[in-house]
């Protein structure tokens, strides 16, 4: 894109047109005093490119990050491996500003890719069809609640349970608050959160919101929480882990109604946050409520193989009065970067990686719970996370010394959760080697002698 | 059994009425409102259970050219859906009066409204219309 400027002369010109003597004089006009700052704001003198690169370097030099630091933080997003050939394709030029033009099919490319990214998720999931991506896993989530409710017509209640990811419940609050939907949260008991959340279930259900594996890293009765959701006439949303579909049930093999998920983990990097990917699919007779857009393939007119936009939300077009969401747009980019990694990993190579996951997982809950510090807050089988309790109850300090000595050891549970202050989060995921476990062991037994002397 | 238009309440909105002896409202859409809808291609029903006043929106019908709103001609409530209907939308374009029923309505205490037309009323609404 070219960078355009305007001249002092393109200033003028366009201030005297429309009658105004100076750009000040338009926002005096425009913005009350009271609201005004008065003064320059307090930002240090312009310096030179120069010296403005090594000042960017010295800061990003500070920045604690998976590449600097070994990374057991988990709680939505991981730290995956991502093959080479993953940015190779993605950072072509054809494809890096992937932004959909008003005409669609215009960019046969992308559809292509929207395509297969969609094939790939109903694959995946074992749904019938997919979307072609949201923005990331929390608003996926609640995208998934708003369909089941305008699917439900008079039903009103959600049901979801404390093991869904707290931040995905918050964005799942601010918009039923304004609807008149009822969110029920049950709490999870020491055997786990399905048997409250069946009981929860009534004729009023529009539906039952759960993540599998869980926020704390444990597997779900789903297929019998889907058994009691239908017999009461309710859908169930399913909140999975992609990668862990490599070794675990389907959500369509399931029963799940609308899958959803945070595809980060497939081929996307960390980047400190975001952009990330949010994945939604669903059973066929559900589609006109999917939000988004989707890409279908067919024939054009010469019989030549083509892509179009074969479903969009109407509602942002006609009618938005009507709408059930206001979902526009989509992460192609990242879209496409799971597509690839999907591509190139195979039913094969996921589950090779899954594998990895669960059995360095249980390795490490198995050496860190030995340790006299630490227990283990569930029992039962984990897919590549899991709780762990600090008995000393100094969560925030022992993570703070572990990130001092290279190990970013786990999130701390008490940032969402009173009941959990004394617990943290360790995610293990294929790329960390047996040392790597070792170490984190390590740190934190000696971090543990350090505190009990204290 | 074949409904006979001429014995139909029709509203402006192109929804036809039928009133049985018992008190309930059987629901369509007009001839010519399929007409002017062209090609349907999908339609979205009410539970059983739904309370509707009259000129309540209870549903809707997409077609290849725009996305209309079923408004119900009559108040009470919703007693039977025709369930197969949206997955069979051709037979409705090809028998809109009696494979085409999309609700029945126990009728309210208000009855039926004043504002339904008649057979000849709402032909020369339409006739004017089109």
């Amino acid at each position: 894109m070219a960078y355009l400027f305007h001249t002092e002369a393109d200033r003028r010109e366009m201030l005297a047109s429309i009658g105004a003597d100076s750009i000040r004089q338009i926002i005096d006009d425009q913005v009350p005093a009271a609201v005004q700052m008065h003064r320059p704001l307090d930002l240090p003198p312009a310096i030179g490119e120069l010296n403005l690169e090594s000042e960017m370097r010295r800061s990003a030099a500070r920045n604690v990050s998976a590449s600097s630091h070994v990374c057991f933080l988990g709680c939505g997003a991981y730290d995956h491996f991502v093959p080479a050939v993953v940015d190779e394709i993605a950072s072509r030029g054809e494809y890096y500003t992937s932004y959909t033009p008003y005409q669609a099919e215009v960019s046969q490319g992308n559809l292509q890719v929207m395509f297969e990214y969609e094939t790939l998720v109903t694959q995946l999931t074992g749904l019938g069809v997919s979307n072609a991506s949201l923005y990331d896993g929390g608003s996926a989530a609640t995208e998934g609640v708003l369909m089941a409710l305008a699917a439900g017509k008079q039903r009103s209640k959600v049901i979801t349970s404390d093991a869904v990811h707290p931040e995905y419940r918050e964005i799942l609050e601010a918009y039923l608050i304004n609807i008149g939907a009822e969110l029920i949260v049950v709490p999870s008991g020491d055997d786990g959160t399905s048997q409250a959340i069946i009981d929860a279930v009534d004729r009023d259900t529009a539906c039952v919101l759960i993540q599998h594996p869980n926020f704390f890293g444990r597997l779900e009765d789903v297929a019998e929480i889907c058994r009691a959701t239908h017999a009461a006439g309710g859908l169930v949303v399913q909140s999975f882990d992609p990668i862990s579909l490599g070794v675990i049930k389907r959500p369509g093999d399931l029963g799940v109604d609308i899958a959803v998920a945070e595809g980060q983990c497939l081929g996307n990097p960390l980047q400190f946050g975001g952009p990330y990917l949010g994945i939604m699919a669903c059973r066929e007779d559900l589609v006109r409520r999917l939000p988004g857009r989707i890409a279908g393939q067919t024939t054009d007119r010469r019989g030549k193989r083509c892509w179009v936009l074969t479903l969009q939300t109407r509602e942002q077009h006609i009618r938005r009065e009507k709408a059930t969401s206001n979902i526009c747009s989509n992460q192609t980019l990242l879209a496409l970067r799971a597509t690839v990694y999907l591509s190139l990993l195979g039913p094969h190579g996921l589950q090779e990686t899954a594998t990895h996951c669960v059995q360095k997982a249980d390795y490490a809950r198995r050496q860190l719970t030995e340790l006299e510090r630490f227990e283990a807050v569930h029992e039962g089988p984990i897919f590549k996370e899991f709780v762990v309790r600090d008995l000393a109850d100094n969560v925030p300090a022992l993570l703070a010394e572990a990130e001092s000595r290279g190990v970013m050891a786990g999130v701390d549970l008490g940032r969402f959760s009173e009941r959990y202050r004394d617990c943290f989060v360790v995610a293990v995921t294929e790329k960390r080697t047996r040392q790597e476990v070792d170490s984190l062991v390590g740190v934190l037994s000696e971090a543990s002698v350090a505190k009990a002397l204290s | 059994m074949t409904r006979d238009t001429s014995k139909l309440h029709y509203a402006e909105t192109h929804e036809w009425v039928d009133v049985g002896d018992d008190g309930i409202a059987t629901v369509g859409i007009s001839a010519f409102a399929i007409e002017q809808l062209n090609d349907l291609v999908y339609m979205d029903l009410p539970e059983i259970g739904k309370q509707v006043q009259a000129g309540d929106e209870f549903g809707e019908v997409e077609s290849v050219k725009a996305v209309s709103p079923l408004y119900s001609p009559v108040g009470g409530e919703i007693v039977e859906v025709h369930g197969d209907l949206p997955d069979n939308l051709d037979q409705l374009k090809d028998d809109p009066y009696d494979y085409g029923w999309i609700v029945k309505i126990k009728l309210g205490d208000e009855g039926l409204p004043e504002s339904l037309m008649d057979l000849a009323a709402y032909e020369k609404q339409c006739s004017e219309a089109g």
